[in-house]
């Protein structure tokens, strides 16, 4: 069990849930961000902070304060998918 | 019940109740749906302006006479992705939904939107819509990319599990909309079957839950997703090419607009002085003459000249803006607004200020924190728009010398230019800064931002967008600018003075109405450099900078010393470089717009915050003339 920040840029996490306040949490699940979905650390922004995810085939900057409230368990390796390892880099 | 004059307070309409006559029409959708391609094809272009450029953050509405039913209206929304507003723009959406908008009439049917290569999430907003009862029609959008890169849905069964027509459209290649007048005829007037299970409102868990299991039941299979804007940005936000290509492109607008804008505008300048030419002969010379061409015309075409240079400065926004890039400039702008205490979003109206502060004004509706919102506002007047480029182009063709540097690559014009967009950028931040860590200090909300696949911009689109902006230039130069121009005419040629021999003169323009109103003024801006000619001006051009331009043409044109003289000349003869290089300092920091002022009261409710603003800004810009003045006096003995 780790966090969203933890990801490297091209690993992915499988979402086990959002500690984060209800209107934030509501607003991030509409946009994909969902339990058991699969989330892809795509890359970060030039500075470091924010880092882009992929997550449902779209593209979302979040903060590292975001990301380390969101908690993930890791993908099973076969799941991966190439195309996306490839596109980082 | 829809009737469109005063909406009636909101009752959610029972099953079967339905609106006896068919008037108004909704487009929902979440963002990037392609809600507003769809929009232009139904509406057939003509729609009202009430279209700001940039993200759409406003209703608009356009009759449907793409789809031969002009007899309907129909509303365009902000993208949403629940009917839980997040944001001030959604919360527009939400609010034109249930027919709570003041002046936009309650919609008697949806027509609900959605992108068919991420439906399973996008169903989620499906759920709140349905649950609102109106005749719904669902259409999937970008069916010719699902199809080209092999996805699939089952119309039939997603029309059986939503209860309501389904249908897979591709707005951008207009295919599949006949779908929409078919659905407007056969089901418009009866609210479709609601004995629809719909899951706990509200509830992001239950409502995703349920949309993954009405896209599992369809038999959706999701297309693998493109791959193109991925691989742009592994450029574009590259850790080194990605903040060097913003700082390039940023430059090279500006470059642009100077070097081929010039020219553009001198030669549309030669051929607006040669159309008043051709019309002097016509008029009887006297007053006429005088008032027509040396008033009016000379006014109004001093600041119609520059329509060339706005309109590049416009085009280039619009292509940031309409290929997706902004949201990456926001990205890669965020470390530095955290910096201020704001976050990237706010960047994105700053960067659509240095059109106009208007519609940027309005774009801070994407940001939800309430007082990032307020600080954003406050600050957004200080970046250069393109009304502020006329005084400025001015004054520097009138006192900065044509020198280049790099082989011809970089002006010393530029350079100048880019001097005070930066004077702009350093006030903006500067306050953002003092705002944020004083009066509107809050918690940081979440910087959640969704980066958009890069599409190519459409030149139809630009195109509509450069005819809207010069539309309002020209209207404004044959209002507000006429009107100013007649009246200082007027005020230059009063009172008539009886000469010897009893014939009726103008007087001497220092002993004229405004002669003696500008030397009234003129103490109180003298520090600054300026003499009452350029008061004047700055009196005037509180209702908008450009009018200072047109002043200064009707006032040198007026007077007999300066009056055969080019504008240029005529400032360069009167005027000294301290106090020129002091006014175009005033300009960088003056709130001189009263279209920015009303917007902001709008937008804030109350006219505290514009007077605020408007204060601080005077004092701000008086303080900066008033040192750069001194100091080029200093240094030039």
């Amino acid at each position: 069990m780790s966090v969203l920040s933890e990801l490297r840029v091209g690993e992915s996490g499988v979402l086990v849930a959002l500690d984060l306040p209800e209107s934030v949490q509501n607003h991030l699940m509409h946009m994909g961000f969902v339990p058991d979905a699969r989330v892809t650390a795509l890359r970060r922004a030039p500075a470091g902070d924010p880092t882009v995810y992929c997550v449902d085939g779209l593209e979302i900057a979040l903060r590292h304060e975001t990301a380390e409230a969101i908690r993930v368990r890791p993908a099973a390796q076969s799941e991966e998918v190439p195309e996306l390892v490839e596109a980082t880099r | 019940m829809s009737s469109c004059c005063t909406p009636p307070p909101f009752e959610p309409p029972a099953a079967g109740e339905s609106p006896s006559v068919l008037k108004t029409v909704v487009l929902i959708g979440p963002p990037n749906s392609g809600k507003s391609t769809l929009f232009n094809k139904l509406t057939g272009l003509r729609q009202k302006v009430a279209n700001y450029p940039g993200v759409t953050v406003e209703q608009r509405m356009g009759l449907m006479a793409g789809v031969g039913r002009d007899d309907l209206t129909l509303i365009d929304l902000p993208g949403v992705y629940s009917l839980t507003p997040y944001s001030e723009d959604a919360r527009v959406a939400v609010n034109v939904l249930q027919g709570k908008m003041p002046g936009t009439p309650k919609p008697d049917a949806v027509l609900l939107v959605l992108d068919s290569l991420h439906l399973t999430r996008q169903l989620m907003l499906a759920a709140p819509v349905l649950a609102l009862g109106l005749p719904t029609l669902v259409l999937l959008n970008m069916s010719d990319l699902m199809e080209s890169r092999g996805g699939q849905v089952d119309v039939l069964k997603l029309a059986r599990e939503l209860g309501t027509p389904v249908a897979q459209i591709s707005a951008t290649h207009g295919t599949g909309l006949d779908s929409v007048p078919l659905f407007l005829n056969r089901h418009g007037a009866h609210a479709t079957n609601q004995r629809l299970t719909l899951p706990v409102l509200g509830n992001a868990a239950s409502t995703h839950t349920w949309a993954a299991q009405v896209s599992r039941r369809t038999g959706y299979h999701a297309p693998l997703s493109a791959q193109s804007s991925r691989k742009i940005d592994n450029i574009l936000l590259h850790r080194i090419w990605g903040p060097l290509l913003f700082l390039i492109v940023v430059v090279a607008v500006f470059e642009v607009v100077f070097s081929i804008g010039q020219p553009l505008s001198d030669g549309f300048g030669d051929l607006l002085a040669r159309a008043g030419d051709l019309v002097r002969p016509l008029l009887p010379a006297g007053w006429l003459q005088s008032l027509v061409l040396d008033g009016a015309w000379k006014g109004i075409s001093s600041v119609l000249v520059f329509l060339p240079q706005i309109l590049l400065l416009f085009l280039f926004i619009g292509i940031l803006e309409d290929s997706g890039y902004l949201a990456r400039a926001a990205l890669i702008a965020d470390r530095v607004m955290r910096s201020i205490g704001l976050n990237g979003k706010a960047f994105i109206p700053l960067l659509s200020a240095y059109a106009c502060a208007v519609p940027a004004i309005m774009a801070t509706r994407t940001i939800e924190n309430k007082r990032d919102r307020l600080a954003t506002i406050l600050v957004t007047p200080f970046m250069t728009c393109s009304a502020r480029l006329p005084v400025y182009m001015l004054l520097i063709a009138a006192f900065v010398p044509n020198i280049v540097y790099l082989h011809g690559f970089l002006g010393l014009r530029t350079l100048v230019m880019l001097g005070l967009y930066l004077a702009g950028f350093v006030a903006a931040f500067t306050t953002a800064r003092l705002l944020k860590s004083s009066v509107l200090k809050s918690s940081e909300t979440p910087f959640i931002l969704e980066l958009p696949q890069y599409r190519m911009p459409t030149v139809r689109a630009l195109a509509m967008r450069l005819v809207d902006r010069a539309s309002i230039f020209l209207r404004q130069a044959g209002t507000v600018i006429l009107c100013v121009t007649l009246a200082l005419w007027v005020l230059a040629h009063l009172p008539v003075a009886r000469v010897q021999g009893g014939a009726l003169a103008a007087p001497e323009l220092a002993e004229s109405l405004i002669g003696r109103l500008g030397h009234f003024i003129e103490p109180a801006i003298a520090p600054l450099g300026f003499n009452w000619k350029i008061g004047i001006g700055l009196l005037s051009s509180v209702l908008a900078r450009e009018v200072m331009v047109s002043t200064m043409g009707t006032l040198y044109g007026a007077d007999p010393d300066t009056q055969a003289m080019h504008l240029q000349s005529a400032l360069h003869h009167d005027m000294t470089l301290g106090g020129a290089l002091a006014l175009m300092i005033f300009f960088a920091f003056a709130m001189q717009c009263t279209s920015t002022m009303a917007v902001v009261r709008r937008e804030t409710n109350s006219w505290k915050w514009p007077a605020i603003q408007f204060l601080y800004m005077l004092v701000l810009a008086y303080g900066a003339a008033f040192v750069v003045n001194h100091v080029v006096l200093a240094i030039l003995g």
